[in-house]
């Protein structure tokens, strides 16, 4: 976690914010819009194994879904912009209830997805809007953007479970199944923590470490159970409140990941900032200060930011295939050096941090310099 | 650098002089401050700024026009170039095991290097076009001057070891692991390296940036092991300036060997041809020591046991036994454990070293004491006849140890100069 940040990903945040402030305003006004009601609804039919849409092409505007659930398990019905990004969405519709949703769009490929169980990517419809004068968009890039808004909703889809375990142990009063299962819960978010953090209001709550709280601020999340666990070895009386506060927040996150601004230069700058997260707080072992599994997070960030890399480097390779060979090689590099640290009896799977030692540390900073460099030239690679 | 022909200069040339050759003694009478410590007073690393007779107006200093330093040359800039202010020397790791990718880094940091040590921005420069990209120079040094920013790059032994890069057979006997001494307390974290990068110039900002892009343009093929700020090389430009003095208050270096005395050069700082494998040839042999001063002690110790412990007077930096500075010590009047007494050539055996160490101060320890000393940088022909019998007699008997400790080492051999645009650093190492 980092305390302030400005990167491009937060700078997208805001945008995000105003999308959704802005699909919720469209309710209200929805009659007047282009593809308004009645007749202009488009339908939409979800099943538990198909999403049927009225019609595929209808002209931009404010539109108006008529969705209608007529499978047996809760729903969710999306509307993506090209990017992936959902231009808006209704959640927990279950079996047999109908609902509308509007959005103002404007010319572009959209996706209608329907959610059975509300996991995973759904059931995807395209729709074309036609009209108007928005920019062409490149598609690589526009599947790079979608599938790894896919790896970030799938993280957090995982992470939630983990957390569970995690906060059930805390709940009942398990202090060695909780140091167990801390490290495990951590890595969704830690693989997406850049996106993670686009939602500025989140990780304050979950991941500051105790010298980032602002005056004034109630520490909560993992790191404040962590100092429980490990150093004070005792839960205190709020460690029940803590716990089911870290499931809200978490619970709160995984609602939005998928509403994050992405951009393939985000994508690109949130792998290096993964690399800046490692070279900071990890290699010095002070994001896990009391529980020592900094080198869990470690493979975490990285393993994140070679998901948006992979992702990225069809476009790269067009660019700079220089630079996707050291990518390639330096990815392979840094995993190798990990490898070396596994500890098969550790609950996280590596060696506590505290037994890495100033010149193995050195040879891990080497190795995040190595990466981070290269790296740091992809979102450049992107654009080109 | 001095050097203004390109040619490899005769390896014999002045081998047989005696000594003191004519162009010191001619140094001596233009003021003597040629004699300090490398610091020539020219201060120009202009040839021609060195050229002036005894009563010529003292030119300009090049620290103040912040010139810049010839790149190319025989030897490599920043052993016989005058010392500038500031240093900041850094020791790599070669991280890659493969050769090509070695290759690739010397020839990136030449490139590099020319454009720095000309006062220009690397690669795209601070503000490239694309801003999506961080920029390829990191951009502190922007808008300074070149600052006579030399820099020198030198190979550890252990590049040569095991196998690595088929350089085995390629290693000079002359660069050999120096033995331990007594009293050494050496940090494995401040010794050592595989390729060293001295960065000498007279803005401290130039220094800092051109060893952190060479450090980022490495990245992935070399990361740094250590690395040393240095200060305290305040060489005037005037005649009779006076020798830059260490942080014990004493004048450091007043016998050095003069950036200009081509002789003395040749005959104690640059390989012959005849000396061990010919890409050695021009090159020369640097020992740096990180040497800790017990600051506090030193200061609290009686004016007399100072000048006792170094054979010369605290003000005037003259020999016991002498009146000036510059008075050739008679040293059977110096104590017998004196620092200048058994570290003179004539206790060596005639060996002789062209020292360019700095001051350095890194802050306080966590008791409150200045954590500094002398960071010692030595160049010399043969470490086997300079440098090492000179710190075994050193090491053994010199008064100075009780106030000093040696706490970090390294050794390199530092190849011949960059020839020209075409010519990288270490080419006849990695390609004959």
């Amino acid at each position: 976690m980092r305390p302030v940040r400005l990167s491009v990903v937060t700078a997208a945040a805001a945008v995000a914010a105003l999308t959704a402030v802005t699909g919720c305003a469209d309710k209200t006004d929805a009659a007047s819009g282009g593809a308004k009601g009645g007749d202009g609804a488009v339908h939409v039919t979800a099943k538990d194994d198909s999403c049927t849409v009225s019609k595929t092409t209808f002209p931009a505007g404010h539109l108006q879904l008529a969705v209608e659930n007529q499978g047996s398990r809760v729903t969710e019905v999306e509307l993506l912009y090209p990017d992936g990004r959902i231009a808006t969405e209704r959640e927990n519709l279950g079996p047999s209830t109908r609902a509308t949703v509007t959005a103002e769009v404007k010319a572009g490929t959209y996706n209608i997805a329907c959610i059975p169980g509300m996991k995973g990517e759904g059931i995807r419809k395209k729709v074309t809007v036609t009209g108007g004068t928005a920019a062409k968009r490149n598609p690589a890039m526009d599947a790079a953007v979608n599938a790894y808004r896919v790896y970030a909703q799938a993280q957090a889809d995982d992470t939630l479970p983990k957390v569970k375990v995690f906060t059930d142990a805390v709940r009942a009063g398990d202090i060695t199944a909780a140091q167990k299962a801390f490290a495990p819960s951590r890595v969704g978010w830690e693989r997406t923590e850049p996106v993670a953090e686009s939602f500025g209001d989140i990780d304050p709550k979950t991941d500051t470490r105790a010298d980032g709280l602002e005056p004034g601020q109630k520490w909560t999340g993992w790191h404040a159970l962590e100092k429980q666990l490990w150093q004070d070895k005792k839960l205190s009386p709020n460690a029940k409140a803590l716990a089911d506060q870290l499931d809200a927040d978490l619970a709160n996150w995984q609602q939005r990941v998928g509403k994050a601004v992405i951009t393939p230069t985000s994508m690109a700058n949130g792998a290096k900032e993964l690399l800046d997260e490692v070279a900071t707080s990890k290699i010095t072992g002070e994001e896990d200060r009391y529980s020592h599994t900094d080198l869990s997070d470690f493979q975490a960030n990285v393993d994140g930011a070679q998901k948006a890399y992979e992702l990225l480097k069809p476009i790269a390779q067009k660019n700079d295939p220089a630079l996707v060979t050291e990518l390639d090689k330096q990815f392979t590099a840094i995993d190798q050096l990990l490898a070396k640290y596994h500890d098969t009896n550790s609950s996280d799977g590596f060696l506590a941090y505290t037994k890495v030692t100033a010149p193995q540390r050195k040879g891990l900073s080497d190795g995040v310099n190595a990466l981070a460099e290269p790296l740091s030239k992809l979102a450049a690679a992107v654009v080109k | 650098m001095n050097e203004t022909s390109p040619q490899t200069p005769d390896p014999d040339d002045g081998r047989d002089q005696q000594r003191p050759a004519p162009s010191r003694r001619a140094l001596l009478g233009w003021g003597g401050a040629g004699l300090a410590l490398g610091a020539a007073a020219a201060g120009g690393g202009v040839a021609a700024a060195m050229s002036g007779s005894s009563d010529a107006p003292a030119p300009t200093s090049a620290a103040d026009t912040g010139a810049a330093v010839a790149f190319h040359g025989a030897h490599q800039a920043g052993i016989a170039t005058p010392v500038q202010d500031r240093l900041h020397f850094a020791a790599f790791d070669v991280t890659t095991k493969d050769r090509a990718e070695l290759v690739q880094l010397l020839k990136d940091w030449t490139r590099a290097a020319e454009r720095m040590t000309a006062g220009r921005e690397i690669g795209g420069g601070a503000v490239p076009a694309v801003a999506e990209a961080p920029p390829d120079d990191t951009g502190e040094a922007a808008g300074l001057k070149p600052s006579r920013l030399t820099l020198t790059v030198g190979f550890g032994p252990s590049l040569f070891a095991d196998g690595r890069f088929g350089l085995d057979g390629r290693r000079p006997d002359a660069l050999v692991d120096l033995p331990k001494f007594p009293g050494d307390n050496l940090e494995a974290a401040r010794s050592g390296g595989d390729l060293c990068v001295q960065a000498c110039a007279d803005d401290p900002q130039v220094a800092v940036h051109a060893i952190r892009n060479l450090a980022r343009i490495g990245f992935g093929t070399v990361a740094i092991r250590w690395s040393q700020l240095g200060f305290g090389k305040t060489s005037s430009t005037t005649p009779g300036a006076q020798t830059p003095r260490n942080l014990f208050g004493f004048k450091d270096g007043t016998d050095n060997i003069a950036s200009t005395d081509t002789a003395l050069l040749g005959h104690d700082v640059w390989v012959g041809a005849d000396e061990g494998p010919g890409w050695m040839t021009g090159g020369s042999y640097l020992v740096a020591r990180r040497i800790s001063m017990h600051i506090e002690v030193w200061d609290r110790a009686a004016l007399k046991d100072q000048q006792d412990v170094f054979g010369r007077t605290k003000g005037e930096g003259a020999p016991y036994g002498g009146t000036h500075e510059r008075d050739k010590p008679d040293l059977a009047k110096l104590p017998p454990a004196s620092h200048v007494r058994l570290a003179h050539p004539e206790s060596n055996g005639g060996a002789r070293l062209l020292r360019r160490g700095y001051s350095y101060t890194d802050g306080t320890d966590g008791l409150g004491r200045l954590d500094a000393g002398l960071f010692f940088l030595a160049y010399q022909r043969d470490v086997r006849h300079a440098f090492i019998p000179v710190q075994q007699r050193l090491a053994r008997a010199d008064a100075l140890n009780e106030y000093i400790q040696h706490v970090g080492s390294a050794v390199f051999a530092i190849p011949p100069g960059v020839r020209d645009k075409d010519d990288w650093w270490g080419r006849e190492l990695m390609t004959a």
